[in-house]
């Protein structure tokens, strides 16, 4: 099996999904996924709970494995050899839903771990990346706390700032203001739109439907595993061609 | 009840018995650490992907858990020899006590290591650290902090289990004192004081173990 295939050029797509199916078991979590993601694209994914779609974006990274199918990430054909896993790893930054910043390091050291252990620069270098970002997520006076010092939206922040430390060229939010109290979800999110602004490549699972409509330039929404509709978010929201994303739709707009 | 109590024999064994109190804070200590190493290591092993060295641990642990200190310790003295690896008492005590000590370590940081959230892992593979620098650097230290107080109990138990090393005549405040005993025929005045000190070097174990862990383990959690 061919594990790295780069192409020259940059006309592919960051991320491409073709025919991709996961079973866990007889459950079948992902149906004939075909997904293209172009450099720059921001993509909102959403859909109920249980339609495959933090497994979905979770397979871009390889946190989880496809029995079928491939995932290109930026030309990279992501195999199942550790050496092609750590490197699209490297960059595709992810956001998780429950932070998981590492409790006994500080705001700083979180940042600065990957880079120095996986990216191997230098202790300086590295510092002054994680300083630069920590500073755009506007948390750099909190870098010397540790994560259970801050609140929840500070503390998702610098999960954002920490994968910012590896320069990725995607980052992908796997429902990254689920876990926050009202009060928090804004300053994420506004961090979330900053990044967007500057052109990073976004694939965000949520259900903030106020920053699909802003940010997207297509909205994916998935039932049962399965793709059901795709379309920008002003078509998504005004004319909905399924049933069953109406049904959604009104579910999460309607109160 | 007529016996009087004389301390004579006691007071004049007391440099001998604190030396010897050394030769149980050397004993301990050493087969601490090597347990540590064993623990943690029997934890990686246990976790591998190459299915025997998982068995293996498990064997190991289930074999040293299910015998007794004393066969293990006349094992490794008397019966090793015979296939011509032949130690003195006290590399031998250290060696029994750090191998019994690790089986126990093994399935107490493993406890650590699975209460750890999955997210950690995922987070620390997510940025494109290997699975060894995960649980290195972000799996272990939260992980022992979590079992900190079962290790400190599992550890001082050790340090009372290096009595059973006076049984080869390892040097240890056991020992010492049951030749002071067999010397003076003074039982009570030699094991009561025996006791206290055991006591007192149980008790400067845990503020040990505070101490390090006060250091060691000082970050905030929620």
């Amino acid at each position: 099996m061919n594990d790295i295939a780069t192409t020259a050029g940059n006309t592919h797509p960051m991320i491409s999904m073709t025919g991709v199916e996961k079973w866990y078991g007889a459950f079948q979590a992902l149906k004939d996924i075909n997904i293209s993601v172009a450099k720059g694209e921001k993509i909102v994914l959403c859909g109920p709970s249980g339609s495959g779609k933090s497994t979905l974006i979770r397979c871009i990274n390889h946190l989880e494995t496809y029995q079928k199918g491939e995932i290109r990430v930026s030309g990279t054909v992501l195999g199942h050899q550790a050496k092609t896993i750590d490197a699209v790893r490297r960059e595709v930054g992810m956001v998780f839903q429950q932070f998981n910043l590492f409790p006994h390091l500080t705001v700083l050291e979180n940042c600065m771990l990957a880079p120095l252990r996986a990216l191997k620069l230098s202790r300086q270098e590295a510092e002054g990346r994680a300083r630069q970002l920590l500073e755009r997520v506007k948390i750099a006076e909190q870098a010397d706390k540790y994560p259970a010092q801050l609140s929840g939206g500070q503390q998702q922040r610098v999960a954002i700032a920490r994968a910012l430390c590896m320069r990725p060229q995607v980052m992908l939010f796997d429902e990254p203001t689920s876990a926050l109290d009202p009060e928090m979800v804004k300053e994420v999110l506004d961090t979330m739109i900053g990044l967007a602004e500057e052109g990073m490549t976004m694939i965000c699972v949520t259900h903030e439907m106020g920053f699909a409509r802003q940010v997207a330039d297509r909205v994916i929404f998935m039932a049962s595993g399965a793709v059901v509709e795709e379309a920008p978010p002003a078509e998504f929201f005004s004319n909905p061609k399924h049933e069953r994303t109406r049904k959604f739709l009104g579910e999460i707009l309607g109160h | 009840m007529n016996y009087t109590l004389d301390f004579t024999p006691v007071i004049e064994g007391l440099p001998s018995l604190l030396t010897a109190c050394l030769g149980t804070f050397t004993l301990a200590i050493c087969g601490m650490l090597l347990a540590t190493v064993i623990g943690i290591g029997g934890v990686v092993l246990r976790q591998s992907k190459i299915a025997p060295l998982r068995w293996l641990v498990i064997v190991f642990v289930e074999l040293i858990r299910n015998t007794p200190f004393l066969v293990q310790i006349f094992f490794i003295y008397f019966a090793l020899p015979l296939t011509g690896i032949r130690l003195d008492p006290t590399p031998t005590a250290i060696i029994a006590l750090g191998i019994n000590g690790g089986a126990y370590a093994i399935e107490i940081i493993r406890g650590g290591v699975q209460s750890i959230s999955k997210g950690q892992m995922e987070a620390g593979l997510a940025l494109g650290l290997h699975k060894g620098q995960v649980f290195r650097l972000i799996i272990l230290k939260p992980a022992l902090r979590a079992i900190f107080p079962s290790l400190t109990s599992q550890f001082v138990l050790l340090t009372l289990t290096t009595s059973i090393a006076s049984a080869i005549s390892a040097y240890e405040l056991t020992s010492v004192s049951q030749r002071i005993e067999s010397d003076s025929f003074r039982s009570f005045e030699v094991y009561f004081t025996v006791t206290i000190f055991y006591l007192v070097i149980s008790w400067l174990m845990m503020r040990l173990f505070a101490l390090f862990s006060a250091r060691y383990f000082a970050y905030p959690v929620k």
